[in-house]
């Protein structure tokens, strides 16, 4: 038997997490490094999944498949695609920017906390929640997913509530409270996603007595496995419901904005860039493979309410007055266009949006850390405490717009190739919804511009006057996700290599073909 | 000789990362080695055209494929150059004219503090601009499109701490993303149509596809031009960007950037020939803004402001006879290339002009100048004399081609437009007029006037250091500075003459663009009679209003018109009720629904279920310990459903 690179993949960062909770208290230092490293060697091993995917093989490889409760058919069943090796990648490489970035984030001489051990919970959680998101996007067998998609809830609940940002115009007490609102408002709204799911698991157990994703589809395409229609789309529901709440789609989304706002910066983007991503991941592996019938009539529904998401969540954006509930916005927004994307159904469609879920991932982690680090320094979220930081701190000023471009998918970095791609794959087959999405470009350039304006340009405010530039950790951050911003805008065929097989398979599950250019189908 | 053209982008390129990424180090060097780099990519282009006149006219398309972009099922993006005759002649006006303007901006911005950064971006603004001339595909072309955006916006606000300078930038950003939303959807559209974007594939294709479809390509791609070359309706941006320091304008807002518009429209001149209607709009728009921009020019006291009327109305005649077809597409490149010596010259010249007056923009307090500065006087007077048309220099070949062939357009149209194009050359005469007589005739309106005007805050915010509370004492700049005007004013005298004789630009650009006679129902002669009368009467009115009579030196309520022109003919007021007072009320409401509405509804609809409203409110008194119960109590009952089912 070859080695379980897969399992050791998500292993690794679990067995870490164990350890650097287990650091003692006093050496808080060692529980820094030693999350570090082993976000490091994961990004190793994913590197690894990386060179050993073949893009020209089979569909699912670096398979692994062991019984595990026999009793319901219940498999350890893993395996990747290319758009699961393109997710675990972006995880991977994410994860050290967010232990780095997070770094003084949960020290007791800094907070005041007298928690016990904050620091090592703080990066335990952390290495958990990458454990557990790295196995949702190999497991192929339908309750394993689930388990997880539900456990990594407990870990992002704790980090959201108990680590939360300082900066609040109210105090600690009243920041306290927000807190604890938009932890459980989180948890809630993705327990309820959750059961309405775990109802579809068993409805699809019931209907075809197995959890196994490639052996259910195999069964329906060769009609060995009938499935009535109202069946199906009762379950695909299910499951799209759970999945709309994580990615979020309008009108669902009203608590990601409270969860980024409460969290530390790197928190945030943990949520938006990583976690939230196995949300629209699992609408392309679980709802388009094992319900593609259902899939094609529910598109015209999710097309609209992604295009909702796309100009509201825009919209929304623009008139924030905090800076994370701003870039929370505009994920939103985003996120309206990757659900667009998978649901468009054109190779263009589905290719842009696996490459929008790895280009958002990079370039709100760019933007959200930077924003971070301001804050940090500022100790206030409110846009109009800023002005003129670019006088004082231009290297932060710079990177904070750098990070700007990109949400506002500027040609030239990574999410102009994927955001096109979304729009022309949409336009192909709905010319009407990808005119309206377009406007979404001029918004995102809005609040993007706005947002500079108003904190970097203009006349230095007194309370910024002495603020420092960005330190060397600070860089270390920023700089790689800027080069990996420039380097994936010019140059993304490494990405697309790999996911454009797998969205052959997928489009041929959904039995679709794109649209022929006009000139070709006269002739 | 193809592996050079990729040279032409990577020398600015180097430079801008160079000097944005170098810090501090290079500050004494930095504006040495963009400048540099500007002058190795003129000499890359001066190689190419070399080697390209040494060719056949039907082989001087040389392409360079450099790697494959975006590879998606079904669509190709490459990363391929092309240069062509019509590439290779806007190569030799950026890099030219570009290299020009920093040498002088090495004088200009000397006391700034962070001339290095200004050098960055204004290599970072060549490349792309370069990029977007040499791109063989309208996505890459996108990508230069942006870019030069990109460039602009950083350059325009460059002086960030002034509120007007960064709210200026963000504008111009903003409604050029209009029009850029307008080349996304053009793009798309070719998409649809012939499978690809790439010039090649679709310019090869327009027959077989239907008319329909064409002129949507068409008017999208016209959106895009109005947006970079700021004309009606998206115009409004080119004013307020007057804000960058003078090189900018003379390079960005007046001799290149602003004229990609009307390289798209040639570019695309497969496409429009194939579309008619399309074709109409762009001479609607045209001329429309020709007339649009120098009304706006006869009222502006800002030197600068009344040079950016200048450029809109300029560009609308490019815009005019680029939607004429083959029988403009050549006159509009050639009016391009010659506006690009003089408009570029002008602008030096009242940078210059500043320069010598504490950065002094109004020209109600100019008067008199060109007895102090001798050098800006003769180069900005040739400047001003190629603009209006005088008989022999530049302006007066390129833009009486425009004015004939637009009559040659033939029928009711051919006298509307042929008409407009004079009136406009009447209006440009005296705008000119007007600031020539302003600026350097006249009484000496700064002596004994100390203090600036607080309404009228300048684009040089450097003077606020300088202690301008004294007497202005106007100087000749220092020779880093005048050079570059003296090579311009060279070029806005020749240019015209030179590309003329013989019909040498028309001979050089057929190949790519085409070219046809119209039928015109006046004669050449006939129309150059009437352009020279145009000029005199416009020369005339302005000598009656601003030569004979001493200038005010605040400004005279005015006509109706003339208060409506000052403030760019009520666009921005229109703008502002409509777009962003709207905007600000619809966001607003938004973000009050958001809570209330959709928040409260998704909350009470769950409520209903399971109560969840009332537990977020318990839980937000703190019982965070109870969270853990109820954790574990699903996954009980999550088990238990699922021993329950398997029972079943």
């Amino acid at each position: 038997m070859s080695f379980p690179l897969l399992t050791a993949t998500a292993a690794l960062p679990a067995v870490g997490a164990v350890a650097t909770a287990a650091v003692p208290a006093a050496r808080r230092t060692a529980a820094k490094w030693l999350a570090l490293l082993v976000s490091l060697g994961t990004l190793a091993l994913a590197i690894t999944v990386l060179v050993r995917f073949d893009p020209g093989g089979a569909r699912y490889q670096l398979t692994e498949s062991h019984s595990w409760i026999s009793d319901f058919g219940v498999r350890y069943e893993l395996g990747v695609d290319g758009i699961g090796v393109a997710l675990i990648a972006l995880t991977a490489v994410l994860i050290p920017f967010i232990v780095l970035a997070g770094w003084h984030d949960a020290d007791p001489l800094e907070t005041g906390s007298r928690r016990w051990r904050p620091t090592q919970g703080f990066f335990a959680l952390i290495l958990a929640v990458e454990a557990m998101v790295l196995i949702s996007f190999e497991a192929t067998d339908v309750f394993l997913f689930y388990i997880f998609f539900e456990a990594m809830l407990i870990p992002m609940y704790f980090l959201i509530g108990g680590f939360g940002d300082r900066a609040h115009a109210q105090g600690e007490q009243a920041a306290s409270t927000q807190r604890s609102y938009a932890a459980v408002k989180f948890l809630l709204y993705n327990l309820v996603g959750g059961l309405i799911m775990l109802a579809a698991v068993i409805g699809l157990y019931v209907v075809a007595g197995n959890f196994s994703l490639q052996q259910i589809a195999e069964a329906r395409a060769n009609g060995s496995l009938h499935m009535a229609t109202s069946t199906e789309r009762w379950l695909f529901l299910g499951f799209f419901f759970a999945f709309a709440v994580k990615a979020p789609l309008w009108p669902l989304h009203t608590w990601l904005p409270n969860a980024m706002q409460e969290s530390t910066a790197p928190v945030a983007v943990l949520i938006t860039a990583v976690v939230d991503k196995v949300g629209t991941f699992a609408m392309l592996r679980f709802c388009l493979g094992l319900f593609p019938g259902a899939s094609r009539w529910a598109t015209p529904v999710i097309l609209v309410l992604a295009l909702i998401s796309i100009v509201y969540g825009a919209l929304l954006a623009v008139g924030q007055r905090d800076i994370k509930r701003l870039v929370a916005y505009a994920s939103i927004s985003h996120f309206g266009f990757i659900i667009m994307g998978i649901f468009a159904m054109t190779s263009q469609g589905q290719s842009g949006a696996t490459l929008y879920m790895v280009n958002h991932g990079i370039s709100t982690a760019a933007l959200m850390l930077v924003a971070g680090f301001l804050i940090s320094r500022r100790g206030s979220r409110l846009i109009a405490d800023y002005g003129g930081v670019q006088k004082v701190a231009p290297v932060l000023a710079g990177t904070f717009l750098i990070g700007g471009l990109a949400t506002l998918s500027l040609p030239g970095l990574a999410p102009f190739v994927s955001e096109f791609l979304v729009l022309v794959g949409t336009f192909t087959r709905y010319p009407v919804i990808g005119i309206i999405a377009t406007f979404g470009i001029v918004l995102a350039a809005l609040y993007t511009l706005v947002l500079y304006q108003r904190t970097m340009t203009g006349p230095v405010k007194p309370e910024v006057s002495a603020m420092p530039d960005l330190k060397v950790r600070e860089l270390l951050v920023v700089g790689p996700l800027i080069v990996l911003l420039i380097f994936l805008g010019v140059y993304p065929k490494p990405v697309t290599n790999i996911v454009n097989p797998a969205v052959r398979h997928t489009m041929s599950d959904v039995q679709k073909k794109d649209p022929k250019p006009e000139v070709e189908a006269a002739k | 000789m193809e592996k050079l053209i990729a040279l032409l982008i990577a020398a600015p390129l180097l430079g801008a990362a160079v000097l944005l990424v170098g810090g501090r180090r290079l500050d004494r060097v930095g504006h040495w080695i963009g400048t540099l780099l500007s002058t190795a990519s003129f000499v890359f282009g001066l190689l190419l055209f070399a080697d390209l006149l040494g060719r056949n006219a039907e082989h001087r398309t040389l392409t360079q494929h450099l790697w494959s972009w975006i590879p998606v099922e079904g669509f190709q993006a490459d990363v391929t150059l092309r240069l062509d005759q019509l590439s290779m002649t806007f190569v030799l006006l950026i890099t030219g004219v570009g290299s020009l303007i920093h040498l002088y901006s090495v004088g200009y911005m000397e006391h700034d503090e962070r001339r290095r950064r200004f050098f960055g971006y204004l290599n970072l603004f060549l490349a792309a601009m370069l990029l977007l001339v040499l791109a063989d595909n309208y996505l890459l072309l996108y990508v230069g499109w942006e870019g030069v955006g990109l460039a602009s916006y950083l350059l325009i606000g460059f002086w960030q701490h002034k509120p007007s300078a960064a709210t200026a930038a963000k504008k111009a950003f903003l409604v050029n993303r209009v029009g850029d939303m307008g080349l996304s959807i053009a793009i798309m559209l070719m998409f649809t149509t012939f499978g690809s974007f790439a010039f090649g594939p679709v310019f090869g294709h327009v027959g077989d596809a239907s008319q329909g479809k064409l002129t949507a390509i068409g008017l999208m791609l016209l959106l895009a031009a109005c947006g970079k070359s700021a004309q009606v309706p998206l115009q409004s941006w080119l004013g307020d960007a007057m804000e960058g320091p003078t090189p900018v304008s003379a390079l960005i807002h007046a001799a290149t950037m602003v004229t990609a518009g009307v390289y798209l429209i040639v570019r695309s001149a497969a496409v429009f020939n194939a579309a008619p209607d399309a074709q109409l709009a762009v001479t609607v728009v045209g001329a429309v803004t020709l007339l649009f921009g120098a009304i706006v020019g006869c009222a502006k006291d800002d030197i600068k402001k009344a040079l950016a009327g200048s450029t809109m109305s300029q560009i609308g005649y490019m815009v005019l006879a680029a939607g004429l077809g083959p029988i403009g597409y050549v006159f509009a490149i050639m009016h391009l290339v010659t506006h690009g010596f003089f408009k570029a010259g002008l602008f030096l010249g009242a940078g210059s002009v500043m320069h010598g007056m504490n950065d002094e923009v109004d020209m109600r307090k100019y008067g008199g100048l060109r007895k102090y500065m001798p050098v800006t006087f003769v180069t900005f007077g040739l400047g001003y004399l190629a603009i209006i048309g005088f008989p022999g220099l530049s302006g007066f070949f390129s833009k009486d081609k425009i004015i004939e062939a637009a009559f040659a357009k033939g029928g009711t149209e051919g006298w509307i437009l042929g008409g407009a194009a004079l009136l406009g050359a009447a209006i440009t005469a005296f705008y000119m007029t007007r600031v020539m007589l302003m600026t350097f005739f006249g009484e000496e309106r700064w002596k004994n006037r100390p203090t600036r005007s607080p309404g009228a805050p300048s684009a040089e915010p450097a003077a606020e250091h300088r202690g301008e509370h004294a007497e202005p004492h106007p100087h000749e700049s220092p020779k880093v500075m005048t050079i570059p005007m003296i090579v311009l004013a060279v070029g806005s005298v020749l240019g015209g003459g030179f590309f003329s004789i013989g019909d040498r630009f028309l001979h050089w650009l057929e190949p790519v663009t085409g070219h046809s006679e119209g039928h015109s129902p006046v004669s050449a002669g006939e129309v150059t009679a009437a352009t020279m009368v145009c000029l005199v009467i416009g020369v005339a009115i302005a000598w009656a209003q601003y030569g004979r009579k001493p200038v005010p030196a605040v400004a005279p309520r005015g006509s109706l018109l003339t208060r409506a022109a000052r403030r760019d003919l009520l666009q921005d007021d229109f703008n502002h009720v409509v777009l962003v007072r709207g905007g600000e009320h619809l966001t607003r409401s938004l973000v009050y629904l958001d809570h209330s509405l959709v928040d409260g509804v998704v909350n009470g609809t769950a409520a209903g279920f399971g109560g969840l409203s009332g537990r977020l409110r318990r839980f937000q008194n703190g019982f965070a310990r109870s969270y853990a119960v109820s954790m574990f109590g699903g996954a009980a009952l999550l088990v238990a459903a699922t021993l329950l089912m398997r029972a079943v």
